[in-house]
Formats: C-alpha cells, structure tokens, sequence
C-alpha cells in the first residue's frame, strides 16, 4: 500500500459533504467524472424525451375535435418545447453541446422515454397522455424538484409550475368523453387499456433491478426510488380513474389496507425491454421523424447565419 | 478620466447554492476582473452570497416598456395555459 492510494482526496470530501448537507451542486464545483457522466445522461434523456413527447400529441393537431381542444393541445405541446429547451440548457451547463447530445439521439446512444414509441391511435389517447402520461412524470418531477444539481433542480421547479395544466386538461378531456355517448366512454376506455401497463413502466425497472438507482440514490441525484415513485402515481390515480367509471385494466389491483396503498399485478418487463431497445411499435418512425425535422429546418438556421454575418459586415462598413 | 467612461456592469448574486442568481444592482469597473472584486466589496460584505456574475451592461439587450402591448400582450387571451381554467369536481381537484 503507497501514501497515495489512502489519502484521502479532498475535492471528493467537499464535493461529499456538499451532498450531506443538502447543498446543490452548481455548474463550476469540482464533481467525479462518474456523477457529472450520470447527470449529464440524465439530462439529456429527459430533454430528448420532452422533444420526441411533441410527437404522438402532434398527431391530433389537426383533428382536435374543437377550436378549444386545438389551442389547448398547441399550447401543451409547445411547452413540451420549451421544457426540452430548459433542460438542454441546464446540460449544457456541464459543457454538452447541442448538436452532440441531438447526434446521440440520432445514433441511437442517447434514450428518451419509451413511453413515446407508442402511438396515438384515437382521440381519447391525447386525453389519456396528459392525465396519465404527464400524471406519471409530474410525480417523477416533483421528487426531482430537489436533486443535487442545480441547474436541473432550478429547470425542474419551472417545468412543473408550467406542467400543473397538462395534467388538469387531459383529465377533463378524459372526463368528458367518460360522461360521453356509449361509444365515447368505450374509446375512453380503450385508451386506458392500452397506456395504462407501459406508463407503469416510466418510473424504471423494479429497485431491485434498476442499474442506476443505489448510486443515483447516493448522490441525491434521484431523491425517491422508482417502486416508491410508481406506488405513488397508482394510489393517487386509481381514485381518479373510478371517479369517472373508467376501469383500470389489472384484475389484482385491491386496496391494501395494511400497506395502505394498492397492490398491483405483474409488469410485462419483457415488453419494456423490447421498446427500450428499439423494438416498441413507433420507435423508428419517432426517430425518422426527428431526423427529418432536424434536416429540413437547415436551410432556416442556415439563413439565420447568413443574414448574421450581413449584418455584421454591414455594421462593420 | 470622467466616471462615465469606465464601463458599467450589472452584478447577479447567488445567495444560495441551488438557487439562481438574481440582479442585485451595477458598478463600474475597468475590466470584469474588477467588477468581480468591487462587486464582492460592495454586495457580499455580510456574506449574502456564494457566486458572483458580472456582466457588461452594454452586452444586455432589454426589451422596452413601450413596446410591451405588442410585444407580450398575445399571452392575455390564453388562459388554458392555467390550471385554473379547467374546473374539475372537488373529489378529484387536488391534481
């Protein structure tokens, strides 16, 4: 044993003692390689997952069934913009660069939320993305509201100030189609069969299985663990779901009353597994699309440049 | 030389780890090295923070209050963008 494998590094005993005492870690603190890599992957999977989530909303656009729900449902979607601009910036902050955390996505090394590989088939689903899907992430976001980074904190606290009417609007759209016709409440129904199982699966594997958790746990970067997170959105939302006489499609769902919480049947983590890897049923087209956009929107930051340098050269004159 | 002619910073303090920066007030200063360290004898003597920014004033661009109807009046009629606008029954409004 040498004197340089025991002492002790100081940088890491502040950097430590930062997250002991409930510090932030802000952008120009010394952190280790591995929680600037964590947070920075972090970052930048939900960034991404604010921009692709544009996408299955995108689709109901122009079928909006009113002028109400269309401006409602532009509104929400550009803030879904403005959330992934918010968090690029706060990765940024790390030293990524835009265009190498897009080039990771495109390639495929960078993740979003699976939950956006499945797609919007009826109405009812835009709906049930706001009320279950942003449902979801609200209760992740919430919790992240205190993660140890700064700028990701201050970036979460704005999000879910804005995102407290996403939540409300699908809900209520939700609610309508359930005090609907016969024929709206079964495609309300519907819905909830096919997003109720994958949004389960946002909150991550089990803590048991999760590869990122007891780290991410340690350095306060996850504040509360995805089985907590998920008991979580489940006991708050099954009330909601019977309040409108929807039915939640899991026949072991039961109060338990000794847990004071619901008990909940098995996950399909093989189907998770599949989505997250590539294989879900929209996966290649949200990527394709991505592309596309990021392509076909050269030409305007081209000219936006062009125009730029004009102006200086002609400031210059 | 004339104070007008030493630049002007605006000085942004962190008072808290965690928390933004905010605009406390300006100084001028020959260089930002210099507006770093009068802004810390000026704002921070009672350790009212743990991160300074300085930032020329020259280099911020404002938007004017003049322009403020056409400039940020089209947010007045959207009030969908707040919760408040979609009224649910009470056994499910704590959402």
């Amino acid at each position: 044993m040498t004197e340089n494998t025991t002492r002790i590094d100081p940088q890491l005993t502040t950097f430590e003692d930062k997250i002991t005492n409930e510090q932030r870690i802000e952008p120009r603190d010394w952190m280790p390689d591995a929680f600037r890599k964590t947070v920075l992957r972090q970052m930048s999977q939900h960034a991404h997952s604010e921009v692709i989530g544009m996408q299955p909303e995108g689709n109901w656009i122009t079928r909006a069934p009113t002028l109400h729900r269309k401006v409602i449902l532009l509104a929400k979607i550009q803030d879904e913009g403005g959330h992934g601009l918010y968090l690029y910036s706060a990765a940024e902050t790390l030293g990524a660069s835009r265009e190498e955390m897009v080039q990771a996505l495109h390639d495929g090394k960078a993740k979003y939320a699976s939950i956006f590989n499945y797609p919007s088939l009826t109405w009812a689903d835009i709906g049930m993305i706001g009320w279950l899907v942003d449902g979801a992430a609200i209760v992740n976001q919430v919790s992240l509201q205190r993660t140890s980074y700064g700028p990701y904190s201050r970036a979460m606290i704005r999000i879910c100030k804005e995102e407290s009417f996403h939540q409300r609007q699908g809900y209520e759209a939700t609610m309508v189609l359930a005090r609907g016709s016969a024929e709206q409440k079964a495609m309300a129904q519907d819905s909830l069969d096919r997003w109720w199982w994958p949004v389960l699966t946002m909150f991550g594997p089990h803590d048991t299985d999760s590869a990122h958790t007891g780290q991410s746990m340690k350095w306060k970067l996850k504040r509360e663990s995805n089985d907590v997170l998920r008991q979580r959105f489940i006991d708050q939302t099954v009330p909601q779901a019977e309040f409108i006489g929807l039915k939640i499609p899991d026949p072991d769902l039961k109060w338990n009353e000794e847990r004071n919480a619901y008990d909940f049947g098995a996950i399909d983590w093989d189907e998770f597994m599949q989505v997250i890897s590539g294989n879900g049923p929209c996966n290649r087209q949200r990527l394709a699309h991505h592309v596309r956009a990021q392509d076909e929107g050269q030409w305007v930051r081209d000219a936006m440049h062009a125009y730029e340098l004009k102006r200086q050269a002609r400031d210059a004159a | 030389m004339s104070q007008q002619s030493i630049p002007l910073f605006e000085i942004f303090i962190r008072s808290k780890r965690g928390l933004d920066h905010r605009h406390v007030g300006s100084l001028h200063a020959e260089d930002s090295e210099q507006a770093l360290e009068y802004a810390r004898d000026v704002y921070l003597r009672r350790s009212e923070g743990v991160s300074i920014w300085v930032v020329r004033s020259s280099d911020i661009t404002a938007s004017q209050e003049k322009d403020v109807e056409s400039f940020l009046d089209p947010m007045d009629d959207k009030p969908y963008r707040h919760a408040t606008h979609y009224k649910l029954p009470k056994e499910v409004d704590n959402m």
